[in-house]
């Protein structure tokens, strides 16, 4: 079923909608319910105006983005490369180990520098959190955060909430289970956020060293019982154990985890029989799920690279492209071609 | 025979239970008498302070400064930090043994002696090393040290973390009379931490530092306290656990004393959400049921006294990463706005209650001889302005770093002179 809240009368693509205000997209957490809404009305946009997402448009023409990322990553930064030539920028791509970082640089200086270039945004994975905060208040480009340690991943959270959006149209009422490695997930931080503002029932589940149990603060569930959980969701959203950002262990071991977290086959009888299956990936197999429910017909995994570069592309053009009213004679002549 | 006459301030000098306007008149460097002196009306001086509608102070001690020389005088020198202290208020420091190399022998005490007579700004009191290197492996010299003037001993910047080690630290300083220092933190549970773990840390998925690693070992060392006899000073206490405890081992009698900063009192982890490292300090910014806690503390005695940790580091190591960037916060300079502002203008204790903290207790704790205006005391004086309102500025600051969060916060309550032996080393129109 399409998204019933598409309306292609208010996102006109000629220009940024006068309701998005923000020059940087750096969290869910502080973006208001219409500020999500907008951002996947957008992205439903360039999908179909992309005939999902494999043609180009040349809305950003002329404009130059940096993938500026300083810790490790293949997806993401394709999807956010791809995104922008679908848009016709020009991408860089700048990463730690091939910069002055190795000699010594700071972060803030690397990222100056490259905004001396004449940059028009920059995308900016980081393994610590707020990094891409701290920059957008050195920087007078637009920064979007494609990552920041274990805080938040917004685009990653839209494009999770956009292919459950896809398939079942409005969020409010929905019940989502984040499964697995909470404390060190970006993508559940950035989910839950944008789960609650549109109205959905988030269940964060695993075990207590992984989900504390003041998320109840925020007015989510919490559970370490995945079997009590998994006949009440509509949604399951399975995250990876983040092995390589762990002081000590928090489980005794894979085996014992997998035992009591990860999506069988099994536990999918249990499920309501339309259950959605969703893995921001790399996925580790066997661990949180299996081969049979990562590749079963109700997995999105798949949708959600697809949707990744829709999502991505919505959030370049409402933060590069050009403003409504004030637009310059460049951007007239960009938005002609379009066109 | 210089005289020096402050008159018609409220002199404050609990050691002696005094609260009262009156003149206090100072001859080549000592305190000669409050008020009259051998019957006759204090006449004319040589030099004379208005201090209506001022505190007059035994000048402040500030009990936990890192001055960083030797070795890292890019974040601060003897000369930069004890004119931050006396442009605070503070007559006296004790100086951290953390540098590079750490204070653990004579010759390096008697360094930073001669370093503080040739800055020529504020009484500089020496806390040297528990153990040697400050490697926490076996003790320092402690005898020698205390020959060469140490005052009180300390590994701070890290617990003793053998706790057979710092049992024979507490037994060995008995027989000098002189305290353990102590940095209350259990390094396994607090590993990676850039800040207090809770609701704050797990929203931002910054790594956190449990309460409980400052607690437990708060309570070790207690216990060791009370096992040896010695004495435990414990150094910026953070947590509303701590408190308790420390009240507890009061109550048995325990040989405990402690302190808390101002960042401590007035701030709480909320403070992270801008990412700003300026907030990052070691133990870290807790909760407001934790700032409520101190607040008590203070309040009831159960927190002797207010030290800043007074932490500089040059602008560039703070302009990075959460984790990468050092631990600490200035703290001379905001000290006497922050505590009038949080604790007095609130009513939640008085002017001698305040003065006990910044000047009595920690003098009393430290064994030196400040923190009274006693005939024939040092004439070690802080004139303070109870109401003047006025804005936190990093630029104006003489400490050479910047590392403040309070840059543009105003406060009210300035040291507007502070005298040390009877010299005026700074003084605000």
């Amino acid at each position: 079923m399409p998204a019933a809240t598409l309306n292609r009368e208010s996102i006109p693509l000629q220009s940024i909608p006068p309701q998005w205000t923000h020059r940087h997209l750096l969290d869910l957490e502080r973006l208001t319910p219409d500020e999500v809404r907008l951002l996947l009305d957008t992205a439903a946009l360039f999908k179909e105006a992309t005939d999902g997402c494999r043609s180009k448009l040349g809305l950003l023409a002329g404009r130059t983005i940096v993938n500026l990322f300083f810790e490790n990553s293949t997806r993401t930064r394709t999807s956010f490369s791809l995104a922008a030539r679908r848009l016709g920028a020009d991408v860089i791509d700048f990463t730690a180990a091939s910069s002055s970082l190795s000699k010594g640089e700071s972060f803030i200086d690397t990222a100056k520098n490259l905004e001396a270039m004449g940059i028009d945004a920059v995308v900016v994975r980081h393994s610590t959190p707020g990094t891409p905060h701290l920059l957008s208040q050195y920087l007078g480009v637009g920064v979007i955060n494609a990552g920041d340690g274990p805080h938040e991943h917004p685009t990653q959270g839209l494009l999770d909430i956009f292919s459950i959006r896809e398939r079942r149209g409005d969020l409010k009422g929905v019940t989502v289970g984040l499964v697995g490695d909470i404390a060190h997930s970006r993508t559940a931080r950035s989910n839950l956020w944008g789960l609650m503002k549109l109205g959905a029932h988030v269940i964060l589940c695993g075990p207590p060293t992984l989900v504390s149990d003041r998320w109840r603060e925020i007015g989510v569930e919490v559970s370490h019982d995945l079997d009590a959980i998994i006949p009440r969701c509509d949604v399951l959203n399975l995250l990876r154990i983040q092995f390589e950002r762990q002081n000590t262990r928090p489980f005794p071991s894979v085996r014992e985890y997998a035992h009591l977290y990860a999506m069988t086959g099994e536990r999918l009888r249990r499920a309501k029989p339309d259950l959605l299956i969703l893995a921001p990936g790399p996925i580790n197999r066997g661990v949180e799920v299996t081969a049979e429910v990562a590749d079963c017909s109700q997995s999105l995994i798949l949708d959600q690279v697809t949707n990744g570069l829709a999502v991505r592309m919505a959030v370049l053009w409402l933060l590069c492209g050009p403003r409504g009213g004030q637009a310059s004679g460049a951007a007239d002549s960009r938005q002609e071609r379009i066109v | 025979m210089a005289t020096l006459l402050i008159r018609g301030g409220r002199v404050i000098d609990p050691a002696q239970n005094i609260d009262r306007t009156d003149d206090v008149l100072v001859r080549d460097g000592l305190v000669v008498s409050i008020g009259h002196e051998g019957g006759q009306p204090l006449g004319k001086a040589d030099e004379t302070i208005e201090a209506r509608g001022l505190i007059v102070a035994p000048g402040l001690v500030d009990m936990h400064v890192h001055l960083r020389e030797p070795g890292r005088e890019e974040d601060e020198t003897i000369e930069s930090g004890t004119r931050a202290a006396v442009a605070g208020g503070f007559t006296s420091v004790a100086c951290i043994p953390n540098t590079e190399p750490p204070i653990d022998t004579q010759a390096a005490v008697e360094f930073i002696h001669q370093k503080a007579a040739r800055a020529d700004t504020c009484n500089v009191f020496v806390v040297a090393c528990v153990s040697r290197g400050r490697e926490g492996k076996e003790l320092a010299e402690i005898g020698r040290l205390v020959e060469a003037g140490a005052v009180a001993f300390s590994d701070d910047g890290a617990p003793v973390y053998d706790a057979e080690l710092m049992r024979r630290a507490l037994e060995y300083c008995r027989m000098f009379d002189k305290p353990i220092l102590a940095h209350e933190e259990v390094l396994e549970l607090s590993r990676g931490g850039v800040m207090n773990e809770g609701l704050v840390s797990l929203l931002l998925g910054l790594p956190g530092m449990p309460a409980a690693a400052e607690d437990v070992m708060i309570g070790r060392d207690i216990a060791l306290t009370e096992a040896t006899g010695g004495r435990l000073h414990v150094m910026h206490v953070s947590t509303a656990g701590g408190v308790a405890l420390i009240r507890d081992a009061k109550r048995r009698g325990a040989r405990v004393t402690a302190e808390a900063c101002p960042h401590h009192f007035t701030l709480t982890d909320e403070s992270l959400r801008g990412f700003d490292s300026n907030y990052k300090m070691s133990p870290p910014l807790r909760t407001a049921a934790d700032v409520e806690a101190i607040i008590e503390g203070l309040v009831d005695g159960t927190i002797d006294c207010i030290a800043t940790d007074h932490a500089p580091h040059a602008r560039e190591k703070k302009m990075l990463e959460l984790d990468r960037a050092p631990f600490g916060i200035l703290g001379l300079e905001t000290a006497v706005g922050l505590s009038v502002t949080r604790l007095v203008a609130t009513g939640r204790i008085g002017w001698p209650r305040l003065i006990e903290a910044m000047s009595t207790l920690p003098s009393r704790i430290l064994g030196i001889n400040r923190g009274t205006l006693r005939p024939g005391a040092v004439a070690d004086i802080t004139l303070i302005d109870p109401e003047r309102s006025w804005q936190v500025d990093v630029g104006s600051f003489h400490s050479k770093s910047i590392n403040s969060p309070f840059h543009g916060w105003t406060l009210r309550g300035r040291a507007v002179a502070t005298i040390v032996g009877g010299r005026i080393k700074h003084r605000l129109g």
